[in-house]
C-alpha cells in the first residue's frame, strides 16, 4: 500500500512536468495546426537559463528559486516569440508540412547550437530551493516534488484563467476556432500567435526548471525524450485541447512510473506508446478531443 | 623514350638502397635505444585519461633509464595521440608497428579504442599492455594482448565479497542499466558471487542508459527491504540514482563500479553521494609503501597528485620492463612468453599476476564518498 502511494506521488510529479510541456504543443497546434517540434528544445534552454542564472539570483532560498523560475520562463517566452517570428511567420501561408519540417530544423539548430554553446557534457544543475524530506508514516515526499506539483497546479490554473477570462485568451480561442473569421472581426492574428508562443514557451521553460530540479543533470539533448513523451501526452488527451494535454501528461507519468516499478521496467516506453496506439485506434481524437469534420 | 625504363630502374634501385639503409639504422646495437610505442588519448574528450596515463609512463621511463636502461640499452617511448577519436588508434598503432618498429606497445586506456589498436599489435606479434581498458573483450583479441588493470567481471566479484564480508549484507537489491554491457556484466558476476557466499538478491530493477527518473525502481527496491543496493553504472546515472534514493528516504549503503570515479558524481548528487562505495584501481590514500612512494615521486615530479590511470600507466611500463629483463631479448614472442609468465610482479597498484586469459589478477581498493571526497576504505582481494 505504501509502495503504491509512493509510486503515485512519483508518477504525479513526473506527470505534472509532462503536462506543462504538453500544453505548449497543444496550444500551438490549436492556433496554427502544426506540431512545434522545437518546443522540447525550448524546454532544454529553460534549464540552461536556470543553470546560468542560479548563482546570480541567489538560488537556494525560496525567493531566489522563484526568481530563477520566472527568469527562465521569461527568457523562454522571448525565445518562443523569436522562433515564431523568424522561422514560422514567413511560412504562414505555406502547407503545414513545410512548417513541420522547419520546426524539426529549428529543433536541430537549438540542440546542436546548444552543444556548441553550452558544451556537450552533462552539467550538474544547482539547488534552487532549500530541500527537506517530509515523512508521512512510511511515505517519503521530497519538498522538490511538492514544489513541482504546486507550481504546475498554479500554472495550470493561471493558464485556464488567461485562456477563458481575458480578452487575449478569448482571441486565442477565436483564432483556434476560425482564423479567417477572427481576423475579419478585428483580431490581430499575428499578435495572438506571438502571445500563444510566448505562453507555451514560458510553460516549457518552467517545465525545464522543474525537471532539472528533480533530475539535476542537464545536457543539450535532454529535451528529446521528455518532449516526445509530452507530445504523446498531448495527442493522448486530444491535441488542441488544454485539459486533455494536462490529463494526458499525468496519465503518461503515472503509467511510466507504475511500469518502471515492476519487473517489466524495460518495457516502460513500449507500454506507454502501446496505450497511445490503443487510444488512437478507439478514440482517434484523443481522450477529451472532439471529432471534427474536416472540410475540404 | 628508351631512357624511360632505365630511369625507372634507377629509381627502384634508389628506393631499395634507401629502405636498406633504413633497416640498417634500426638494427640493434649496444647504444640504440629500445623503442616502446605508446598510443593514448592525449587530446580531445578523454584527454584527462590519456595525459595522466602518459605522465605515469614517462615517470617509469625516467626511472628505468636512470637505473641504466634495459639489457644495457637505453629505453625510448614514442607516444602517438589518438585524439579521443574512433579510428585514430588504428593509424597510431600501424605507424608505431610498421614505421617505428617498436618492440612493444602500451596503450589506450579506453576500451573501445584499445579494441581498435590491439588487432594490429596482435598481427605484428608486438606485445601490448593496456593500462586501464577493463572490457573483457580486449585481451580476448589474441595472445599478445595483456592488461594491468582489473576487468569488469572482476569488479562485480569484488563488490559482492565486500558487501558480504565487510558490510555484512545479506539481502541486496540490484539496479542495472540493461543497455550497457558494463553494467550487466558487473551485476551478473556480483549476483553469482553474492549467492555463492550465501546472500540473497531480493530485487532486480532495470533501466536504460540515459534515463533520468529512477524513483519508480528505487521505490520498488525500498519495498523489498534490502540491506544494500548494488547499482553498477557510469557516474552520470549514478549521481541521479544517489540523489533520488536519498530523496526517497533510502539511507542504505549504495555500491557501484569504477564508473563512479568522477568529480561529476559529487557535483550531481551533492550531499546524497555521501556513503557510496565503489572499487578503484588505485587510491591516493592507500597505506601500501610502494603506492605511497609512487604518489610522492609523482607529485614531486609533476607538482600535482597522480590519478588511478597514472599508476596503471606506470605499472604497465614497469611490467613490460620486467618482462623484457626476464626474456633477455627484444623479440616479440619472447617478451610475450615472459609477460604471460608473470606471477608476482609488485606494482604500485598492487601485486599483479597475469592469468591464462592475460588479465591481471590483483586486489581492488574500495572507496567511500565522505565529506565530498573519495576516501580509501580497504583493499579487497578476489
Amino acid at each position: 500500500m505504501t509502495e503504491l502511494l509512493q509510486q503515485l506521488i512519483n508518477g504525479l510529479s513526473l506527470g505534472a512536468i509532462y503536462a506543462l510541456i504538453a500544453l505548449g504543443y497543444t496550444m500551438v497546434y490549436g492556433v496554427l495546426r502544426f506540431i512545434n517540434f522545437a518546443h522540447s528544445d525550448v524546454f532544454m534552454i529553460g534549464s540552461y537559463v536556470g543553470f546560468y542564472l542560479a548563482p546570480k539570483l541567489g538560488a537556494g532560498s525560496v525567493p531566489g528559486g522563484l526568481a530563477v523560475l520566472f527568469a527562465a520562463m521569461a527568457a523562454c517566452a522571448l525565445l518562443g516569440v523569436i522562433i515564431e517570428k523568424l522561422a514560422y511567420r514567413p511560412l504562414r501561408n505555406r502547407s503545414t508540412l513545410t512548417v513541420l519540417i522547419t520546426a524539426i530544423g529549428v529543433s536541430l539548430l537549438l540542440q546542436n547550437g546548444g552543444q556548441k554553446l553550452f558544451g556537450p557534457n552533462p552539467r550538474a544543475f544547482p539547488k534552487l530551493f532549500p530541500e527537506t524530506q517530509l515523512h508521512f508514516g512510511e511515505l517519503t515526499v521530497s519538498s522538490n516534488q511538492l514544489i513541482v506539483l504546486a507550481v504546475s497546479v498554479f500554472l495550470l490554473v493561471m493558464l485556464w484563467w488567461i485562456v477563458h477570462r481575458t480578452r487575449i485568451g478569448t482571441a486565442m480561442r477565436a483564432l483556434s476556432f476560425n482564423a479567417t473569421a477572427a481576423s475579419l472581426v478585428g483580431i490581430n492574428n499575428d499578435a495572438v500567435i506571438s502571445f500563444t508562443f510566448a505562453l507555451g514557451s514560458a510553460l516549457a521553460g518552467a517545465g525545464g526548471i522543474l525537471y532539472a530540479m528533480n533530475y539535476p543533470s542537464i545536457d543539450p539533448l535532454m529535451g528529446t525524450l521528455p518532449g516526445l513523451k509530452a507530445f504523446v501526452a498531448a495527442v493522448l488527451g486530444g491535441i488542441g485541447n488544454l485539459p486533455g494535454a494536462a490529463l494526458g501528461g499525468l496519465l503518461i507519468g503515472l503509467v511510466e512510473t507504475f511500469i518502471s516499478g515492476t519487473r517489466a521496467s524495460t518495457f516502460r516506453d513500449a507500454i506507454a506508446f502501446a496505450i497511445l496506439i490503443l487510444i488512437l485506434l478507439f478514440r482517434p481524437a484523443g481522450l477529451l478531443g472532439k471529432m471534427r469534420v474536416e472540410k475540404v | 623514350m628508351k631512357l624511360f625504363p632505365r630511369t625507372l630502374a634507377l629509381l627502384f634501385l634508389l628506393i631499395a638502397l634507401a629502405s636498406g639503409g633504413c633497416k640498417r639504422a634500426a638494427a640493434p646495437g649496444a647504444t640504440t635505444p629500445i623503442r616502446i610505442g605508446e598510443f593514448s588519448s592525449l587530446t580531445g574528450r578523454e584527454a584527462g585519461l590519456g595525459q595522466y596515463t602518459h605522465m605515469g609512463v614517462l615517470l617509469a621511463l625516467e626511472e628505468l633509464n636512470a637505473a641504466g636502461g634495459l639489457l644495457g640499452r637505453p629505453v625510448e617511448v614514442i607516444a602517438e595521440d589518438t585524439q579521443s577519436k574512433a579510428g585514430e588508434s588504428v593509424i597510431a598503432t600501424r605507424k608505431l608497428v610498421s614505421r617505428d618498429h617498436v618492440i612493444a606497445l602500451i596503450g589506450e586506456g579506453a576500451s573501445g579504442r584499445c579494441l581498435e589498436g590491439a588487432p594490429i599489435a596482435q598481427d605484428g606479434h608486438v606485445p601490448l599492455v593496456t593500462p586501464s581498458a577493463t572490457n573483457p573483450k580486449v585481451t580476448e583479441i589474441g595472445d599478445y594482448i595483456f592488461r594491468v588493470c582489473f576487468t569488469d567481471p572482476f569488479q562485480g566479484t569484488v563488490m559482492a565479497k565486500f558487501a558480504r564480508d565487510s558490510l555484512k549484507a545479506h539481502r541486496v537489491a540490484l539496479l542495472v542499466d540493461v543497455g550497457a554491457s558494463y553494467s550487466v556484466g558487473l551485476a551478473e558476476f556480483f549476483k553469482e558471487r553474492f549467492k555463492a557466499d550465501g546472500g540473497v538478491i531480493v530485487a532486480e530493477q532495470k533501466f536504460a542508459g540515459g534515463d533520468k527518473d529512477f524513483r519508480a525502481q528505487l521505490t520498488a527496491i525500498k519495498a523489498a527491504n534490502p540491506d544494500a543496493i548494488f547499482a553498477p553504472c557510469y557516474y552520470g546515472e549514478a549521481g541521479l540514482i544517489l540523489f533520488q534514493a536519498r530523496q526517497l528516504g533510502i539511507t542504505l549503503p549504495i555500491l557501484g563500479g569504477d564508473g563512479y570515479e568522477a568529480p561529476e558524481l559529487i557535483e550531481v548528487a551533492g550531499a546524497a553521494a555521501e556513503g557510496a562505495y565503489f572499487p578503484v584501481h588505485f587510491s591516493l590514500e592507500s597505506t601500501d609503501a610502494r603506492s605511497r612512494d609512487f604518489v610522492q615521486k609523482f607529485t614531486a615530479h609533476y607538482q600535482k597528485p597522480p590519478t588511478g590511470v597514472s599508476a596503471l600507466g606506470y605499472d604497465a611500463m614497469m611490467l613490460l620492463a620486467d618482462a623484457i629483463r626476464r626474456a633477455g631479448t627484444t623479440d616479440g614472442p619472447a617478451i610475450r612468453d615472459a609477460l604471460a609468465a608473470t606471477h608476482d610482479f609488485d606494482g604500485v597498484t598492487g601485486r599483479i599476476a597475469i592469468d591464462v586469459a592475460r588479465n591481471a589478477r590483483k586486489s581492488a581498493s574500495i572507496i567511500q564518498v565522505r565529506k565530498g571526497r573519495f576516501q580509501f576504505v580497504e583493499t579487497v582481494a578476489p
